[in-house]
């Protein structure tokens, strides 16, 4: 299996190889990502053997690798469950990408699979690390593909410096493990748990460059800037699987590298930060008006909810738990699984929409189900399980997750109890909000009235890109139906979580949280809901036996539209702003500064009024700007050195050399 | 071999002579007497090389100790002096810093430099730890000349008494392959030359080989 997974990534890496001279060709695009499809495809199958048949005994020594230590390739349930959703959401992206048009920054996309994998796989800090950077850059060069404009340029170099940030951050965190343990395979890193001051350091760096990387707040200002700048089967990937990979980092490191030992304490850091970004993500997804957008501060949402998730895992596990830690990492892990596969279903979507409909903001699209009605019925799946309703697949996991915060008070401190309390609040509303921000955005893509006419003359796509809608849409209607046997799949993962005599909640028929807790049968429930649509079915047709008819769309009572809007008076549909306004008002004064202005005409000036509406993401002034206030003063700093005399220089060599020698001699002297 | 024994002594006391003529080169202000203490270290590293070779049995040191008395003891010197004299730089010239806080920087480096070499070396033969200690000094005392000098030739030959301490340390180990010897040897040749043009070109420009003229000229106060 473990070659197998070699040659995976050989395969990619051969891939990017190809594109590299013949980017250039036609058909180049479609056969290297048709060849990504093949090879995601065969990792799922790779991983699927792993969860079903145990991982393998021993890791994989590559000949390639640094020289202090072999670089080792290894699959245990916990990879093995991120590489198959790697697997799952690759193997969509690079369909649809078979039927975009081939873009500038062709290899990169190969490498950037190449890159995530081999950080799935590893199975040392090194080869981790490597994997996580080569992921980094390369989907940085896809975010950079179309850098013609602007604020592309703008993105993706925000994005780079929180790549490197996040780099910055893990590479001191698995050195100081190793450090500590005398070496850097997971195997040695385990024998040795860190304590102390170590294991403080380790928690701050890991969530630090974990969090950069994943979006989590405050660490969150790149993703709704990157995902839109990417293209569309990029931004699937990167949000449906890169923010999982950062995500399997952190729950490597902290939950399974750091050793089963550590505190109840160590959970509350996650869980305030992943309740932080589940609320901050979903109230934002309801104020922004560009679908990716909206889908990306949507993911910040899911990340937090994933984080709470390996926050409780920790808190549960410290407070020796077992049962319910175990509940609440086979929710962590179910909805990594369901979020991403959501996930990229709607950036899919929100990608084939762009094609057909020529724009990604809201207030130029609309009525889009009667053009596209596969895909219209393909996002519609995707946005209820992001709304998480049942039967779909976001309910069952956010279902397992509120369960396992329902019981946060069996942890015997008072202070956990509260701040479980609260978290299960905020997750509620997180909730939510999110399905808000789910019904916001289907409503005004996809019904309703066109509101352009570009918008208006949209068509269904055609080929691998309305292909690719279907693999995700399949596997969210599964997932929902069947979340207990995906639990099950996940049981390796769970192990490696939540400690080897973990079992996860679930059977064919229902997902239950313990003997006797409460269950879910998502099968009762799509019967239910099935019986009902018949039951509607059938009464309309008692009602209205000729069949439906067709009529004109009321218009709120305005008057009818002059001739040259032949799409109807725009001003007669809601827009984003103003279906956004209310929670603006309630919830985005306090927590994004959100402002408001009138600014009327004076008696007897001719011009019209001007209402202005905006609001502000809390990361910019509080995190970024003071950053970049510090690195202006540092970089004027650095200038003066640029003045010193020959002598001086010659000093400053002079003295950092004296300055290692005392070093040293003082290493020496303890 | 330990203390009392012949060769160890003698070792010790050829470097503990460069070490002395390196502070000699810290505190001297004439400009010919510096020339003439870097001749005199210069030599001083050709015996010891070449008794290195007697001791070891090495006879390629022989070459080495015949190199380093060619040119660090004859060749450069003199064309040093021949650049003095065409420079007109018979003159005494004030160091950055003065002599007793170069002094005492110089012996708290030494210090420095036993403090280093002295423990990493425990275990292996004794000569080849006191030589270490010896020759890492000579490099130190070489850079802290080459800052505390405002003369370009000064701080070319504290450049040189550097790489002497370099050659000393290269010969003090056994076994060490001769490559090392010529090719540091080259390059200190390549370095004169490029210091000579160096400062040729500071002469024609500006008349005066004081590098602190030179800051004015990058939009600077000195």
């Amino acid at each position: 299996m473990l070659t197998g997974l070699a040659a995976g990534v050989a395969a990619l890496l051969l891939l990017a190889l190809a594109a590299l001279p013949l980017g250039r060709l036609p058909f180049v695009g479609r056969m290297v990502h048709g060849g990504c499809l093949a090879v995601c495809l065969w990792l799922a199958g790779v991983a699927l053997a792993v969860l079903l048949g145990g991982e393998a005994p021993t890791p994989l020594v590559l000949p390639v690798g640094p020289p202090w230590g072999a670089a080792l390739l290894a699959l245990d349930g916990l990879s093995a469950w991120f590489l198959l959703l790697l697997g799952l959401v690759g193997a969509a992206a690079s369909l649809s990408g078979m039927g975009a048009e081939a873009p500038p920054s062709l290899p990169a996309f190969p490498l950037f699979l190449a890159g995530m994998v081999l950080s799935l796989g590893a199975g040392d800090g090194f080869t981790l690390l490597f994997g996580f950077e080569l992921m980094s850059f390369a989907s940085w060069a896809l975010v950079a593909a179309r850098h013609e404009q602007a604020e592309n340029r703008a993105a993706a170099r925000l994005y780079l410096i929180f790549a490197l940030a996040a780099g910055a951050a893990l590479v001191p965190a698995f050195g100081l493990l190793a450090a500590h343990a005398g070496g850097a395979s997971f195997a040695l890193l385990r024998a040795a748990p860190p304590e102390g001051w170590l294991a403080a350091a380790v928690l701050l760096l890991g969530l630090i460059g974990a969090g950069a990387k994943a979006g989590l707040v405050p660490l969150h200002a790149w993703l709704p800037l990157a995902h839109p700048a990417a293209p569309s089967h990029v931004s699937a990937l990167m949000s449906g699987a890169m923010t999982k990979v950062a995500l399997y980092v952190l729950a490597r490191l902290l939950l399974d590298l750091c050793g089963p030992a550590q505190p109840s304490w160590w959970g509350l850091p996650l869980i305030a930060l992943g309740a932080l970004s589940a609320l901050l993500g979903a109230l934002r997804a309801n104020l922004e008006d560009d679908t990716k957008t909206l889908l990306a501060c949507s993911t910040i949402e899911n990340i937090g909810v994933i984080t709470l998730g390996l926050g409780l895992v920790l808190a549960f596990r410290g407070a020796d738990l077992g049962g319910l830690a175990a509940l609440a990492a086979a929710a962590a892990l179910l909805h990594a699984m369901t979020h991403g596969v959501f996930k990229t279903l709607l950036f899919l979507s929100a990608g084939a929409v762009l094609h057909a409909a020529g724009s990604r903001r809201i207030d130029r699209l609309g009525g889009l189900i009667h053009a596209m009605p596969a895909t219209a019925a393909c996002a519609l799946v995707g946005v209820a399980a992001a709304a998480s309703l049942p039967p779909l697949s976001g309910f069952a996991s956010e279902w397992l997750l509120l369960q396992a915060l329902l019981a946060g008070w069996r942890v015997q401190e008072i202070g956990f109890q509260v701040a479980a309390a609260a978290a299960t609040a905020i997750a509620a509303m997180a909730a939510a909000l999110a399905a808000a921000a789910m019904l916001r955005l289907y409503g005004l893509v996809f019904l309703g009235r066109p509101r352009s006419p570009r918008g208006a003359g949209a068509h269904e796509v055609q080929g691998p890109e309305a292909w690719a809608l279907w693999l995700p849409a399949g596997l969210t209607v599964l997932f929902g139906l069947f979340p207990g046997v995906l639990a099950q799949l996940a049981a390796p993962a769970v192990q490696a979580l939540a400690g080897a005599a973990a079992r996860p909640p679930g059977g064919w028929w229902l997902l239950q949280t313990g003997e006797g807790g409460a269950g879910y049968r998502p099968l009762a429930i799509a019967l239910l809901l099935g019986l009902v649509v018949l039951g509607l079915w059938l009464w309309r047709r008692q009602v209205a036996p000729g069949g439906a008819q067709r009529g004109p769309v009321w218009n709120c009572g305005f008057i009818d539209p002059p001739p040259h809007l032949p799409f109807g008076d725009p001003f007669t549909q809601p827009t984003a702003g103003g279906i956004a306004q209310p929670l603006r008002r309630m919830l985005g004064v306090p927590l994004f500064a959100a402002r408001e202005a009138v600014e009327m005409p004076r008696p007897g000036e001719t011009r019209a009024a001007r209402y202005e509406a905006g609001f502000q993401d809390p990361s910019l002034p509080l995190l970024l700007a003071p950053i970049a206030r510090a690195r202006e003063a540092l970089a004027a700093q650095a200038e003066r050195l640029r003045d010193l005399t020959i002598r001086r220089n010659l000093s400053l060599a002079f003295g950092l050399l004296v300055g290692l020698l005392a070093l040293l001699a003082w290493l020496e002297a303890r | 071999m330990t203390f009392g024994q012949l060769p160890y002594d003698v070792a010790h006391l050829l470097g503990g002579f460069m070490l002395l003529l390196s502070f000699v080169l810290l505190y001297q202000r004439g400009v010919a007497a510096v020339v003439n203490t870097f001749a005199a270290q210069g030599a001083i590293l050709a015996a010891a090389a070449a008794w290195q070779g007697f001791v070891q049995g090495a006879p390629q040191l022989y070459l080495t100790a015949f190199i380093a008395f060619a040119a660090k003891a004859v060749l450069i010197p003199l064309a040093l002096r021949i650049l003095i004299r065409r420079l007109d730089l018979h003159r005494n010239v004030e160091p950055a810093l003065g002599i007793g806080p170069s002094m005492i920087a110089g012996v708290a480096l030494v210090a420095l430099a036993i403090l280093v070499v002295l423990p990493i070396t425990a275990g292996s033969r004794a000569i080849a730890r006191e030589d270490l200690a010896l020759a890492l000094s000579v490099v130190l005392l070489g850079m802290l000349m080459m800052i505390t000098r405002r003369n370009a030739i000064l701080q070319v030959v504290g450049l040189m008494s550097l790489e002497n301490g370099l050659i000393l340390a290269a010969v003090g180990v056994a076994g060490m392959p001769l490559v090392v010897e010529l090719s540091t040897a080259a390059l200190v040749m390549l370095l004169l030359v490029v210091a000579g043009v160096f400062v040729f070109q500071i002469r024609e420009r500006f008349d005066t080989v004081d590098t602190a003229l030179l800051e004015p000229h990058r939009g600077e106060q000195p």
